[in-house]
């Protein structure tokens, strides 16, 4: 049996297929469209087993987005590859009925059997309102169910109505007479939504006084932009402190697991690749657990509490001015931390366009595996001295970077509008401020764990797989007998540096740098380590001293700035674009990414060189 | 008994903060607004924005007092002074 949720934004129709599946969900793209689907699973009281899906949230069939296509799509059978429903639930936030009511009629004509849902039962009594269940249900022609989606138990009434309707089916087929409607078929069905709402619901005098008293304060313009900033500095703080010892002491047991087996096993190649290919590759999908967890648990408290929709309240007309989306600041800040959550995060954005763009910017905001890039470069070559009595320069240099990478994402997010998406009108920000609720462990937890195991099975085989690839570039072919060069100059990833040198020569870099880049596609801050290794310089991530002392005696102050240019633009990173891959499920994008990544990289470094060689840098 | 002063028409777009009102119709011509008039109009109903539905402004942005949050009967919707423009209250 095949059950299908539709609902409204809000509607609590999430928690709903939470609490029903529990954690058996199975989270996907539906195929071509960067369009999320949830399917889980249950068993009903009477036994029978029902597949349930949970569609995007719409207010109505009319599809203005790809999102509303396929719930439109599903619930009308045009999907191949999606089962027909057996029966629609309907869910809709008892406190407010009036948009999914207007909804359930529109779904009415489509002549699939229905439920509707009363979701959050509990708070709407508590609120004062009361529904006459039975009423409603005689005027809409549609069964109703009472649900209280976070309670043990809640979901008692809709299960056994369920066997109910089960039962029976399927009955005779009804037929499909659903068109798209015009505004006065639209005006008329709230009309009669109004009409039976009227007739069968009583509402309280006053609307929830705790929503009203905490927007008071948090959609203050004042105060409220207060709130964000501290929200954002706490979360900011989450992403990139608290999951750092973690992210460490993660790193070190993987390299402990690789030192063990360099011990136990004789120097070659099952050696290296076991330690360098295989433990280090899962290392380097595991280590970025933390950080997502950590995101994601702040985006579902914030989304179920209800914050999210004011946050965009907030920074709509701040982020619009760039062409983005009120609800892109989030993922763009995780990315600072790291790009992966920041890309997943972008599930937060609804429109398909307003996501992709967010997903191609993201990768320029400084995320911390530069860091260590930026501290050897910087600490080598850029001086300590004081600007002006206070500024130091290091630091001055730093900040650059990053406010290079920021104003850099800026732009393209124009240009990105500009010529992808011109045809495209942005939807307007129109957004629903649903009441606050408390969020509920149970359905934090479940979407946490969804997104962690999603990350593992999807963003991880791609991930791992690189870094395998990466690593059989860096060893192979093994260096000849007696050969007095590191083993890494004999390999392919040495042969691909070397090709590739004459064409980074313009930028300054010599083919050391070149044949580094290699496996630094592996992590920007590998790169670091493969410099040291490049150069023969033994120690590893202790050595970046000594790495830093050897650079300059041997690159000029013009080539080290050009790679600093290079690492704010370039696309180093085959972790971001296995995730780039996996959540627009298209390689496309990829290369899109990777193309005009490396572009701006490549100009960034040649005018940075060029600038340093002409002011005596050379 | 007399009979209650006609309120002037105005768009929702020029109402400030604590302005409230009844919904007379939508003029989506008036907005604007990226969006065509039928598919701006279509949008407004779904979000509860009908002919008689009472409306009060509860909260203005940061920049611009843009965009503004407005309860419709009993529904918060942020909704931008441009696309507001298209709906007169009284």
């Amino acid at each position: 049996m095949h059950l299908a949720l539709v609902g409204t934004p809000n509607s609590g129709k999430t928690a709903l297929f939470n609490a029903l599946t529990g954690s058996r969900q199975k989270v996907a793209n539906y195929p071509g469209v960067t369009v999320e689907r949830k399917e889980g699973s249950f068993v009903t009281p009477q036994g029978r087993q029902v597949s349930l899906i949970d569609l995007p949230g719409t207010y109505s069939l009319r599809g203005r987005s790809p999102d509303e296509e396929i719930t439109r799509d599903v619930v009308l059978g045009r999907t191949s590859g999606e089962a027909l429903p057996d029966l629609v639930l309907c869910v809709a936030d008892s406190t407010n009925l009036r948009l999914t009511i207007r909804l359930l009629l529109e779904l009415k004509s489509t002549g699939r059997p229905l439920v509707l849902v009363l979701n959050m039962f509990d708070i709407a009594t508590r609120r004062g309102v009361s529904v006459d269940v039975a009423q409603l249900s005689d005027a809409l022609g549609v069964p109703v169910a009472t649900s209280i989606a976070v309670r043990k138990g809640g979901t008692f009434d809709l299960l056994r109505l369920t066997d109910e309707l089960l039962e029976h089916a399927p009955g005779k087929p009804r037929e499909n007479f659903w068109q798209p409607l015009g505004v006065p078929e639209l005006r008329a069905t709230q009309r009669e939504a109004d009409r039976i709402i009227a007739a069968t619901v009583s509402l309280p005098a006053r609307p929830d006084t705790w929503t009203a008293r905490i927007d008071s304060v948090v959609l203050h313009p004042v105060g409220g932009l207060a709130i964000l900033l501290l929200t954002l500095f706490i979360m900011f703080q989450a992403v990139f402190a608290w999951a750092q010892p973690l992210m460490e002491s993660l790193s070190s047991s993987f390299e402990a697991i690789g030192q063990v087996i360099h011990e136990t096993l004789p120097a070659g190649l099952l050696q290296s690749f076991l330690q360098n290919g295989v433990v280090s590759g899962v290392g380097s999908v595991i280590v970025f657990l933390p950080q997502i967890i950590i995101i994601f648990l702040f985006i579902l408290l914030l989304e179920d509490f209800g914050y999210m929709a004011r946050a965009a309240f907030l920074m709509d007309r701040i982020m619009g001015g760039a062409g983005l989306h009120g609800r892109a600041f989030i993922p763009l800040l995780s990315s600072f931390a790291c790009a992966i959550p920041g890309i997943m995060a972008t599930r937060v954005i609804d429109n398909r366009r307003d996501r992709l763009t967010t997903i191609l910017i993201a990768p320029l905001m400084t995320c911390s595996a530069r860091i260590p890039v930026y501290t050897l470069i910087i600490s080598a070559f850029i001086p300590p001295k004081l600007i002006w009595g206070w500024i130091n320069l290091q630091g001055l240099v730093m900040f650059g970077l990053y406010a290079a990478g920021i104003v850099s994402a800026l732009g393209m997010s124009f240009l990105i509008k500009f010529f992808m998406w011109r045809d495209y009108q942005p939807a307007p920000f129109m957004l629903e401020l649903p009441d606050y609720k408390m969020p509920r462990v149970r359905s934090v937890a479940i979407g946490v764990y969804t997104r962690a195991k999603m990350f593992l099975q999807r963003a991880g085989t791609t991930i791992f797989s690189m870094m395998v690839l990466i690593w059989f570039l860096a060893s192979f072919p093994q260096p000849p007998e007696g050969a007095t060069d590191p083993a890494i100059n004999y390999s392919l990833a040495a042969a691909i540096g070397k090709t590739i040198a004459p064409l980074l020569l313009p930028v300054g870099f010599n083919w050391q740098i070149a044949v580094a880049l290699i496996p630094g596609m592996a992590a920007r801050e590998v790169a670091v380590a493969a410099i040291g290794t490049v150069y023969a310089i033994e120690g590893g991530k202790q050595a970046a001293t000594q790495i830093g002392q050897v650079l300059t005696t041997k690159w000029s102050l013009a080539t080290a700035l050009s790679l600093l240019a290079w690492y704010i633009f370039a696309p180093q990173c085959a972790s971001t674009l296995a995730v780039i891959r996996r959540e627009t499920g298209s390689w496309r994008y990829v290369a899109l990414t990777f193309i005009y990544m490396l572009t701006l990289a490549y100009l960034a470094s040649l005018a940075t060189y060029h600038i340093a060689v002409a002011l005596g840098a050379g | 008994m007399t009979k209650p002063k006609e309120k002037p028409h105005l768009p929702l777009g020029l109402a400030r903060r604590g302005f409230t009102g009844v919904i007379q119709h939508l003029a989506a011509s008036r907005a604007g607004s990226a969006l065509s008039d039928a598919e701006l109009e279509s949008r407004l109903i779904e979000l509860g924005f009908v002919d008689g539905a009472k409306v009060e402004v509860l909260h203005e942005g940061i920049v611009g007092n843009d965009p503004i949050a407005v309860r419709v009967e009993n529904v918060t919707i942020a909704v931008r002074r441009r696309e507001a423009m298209a709906i007169i209250v009284a």
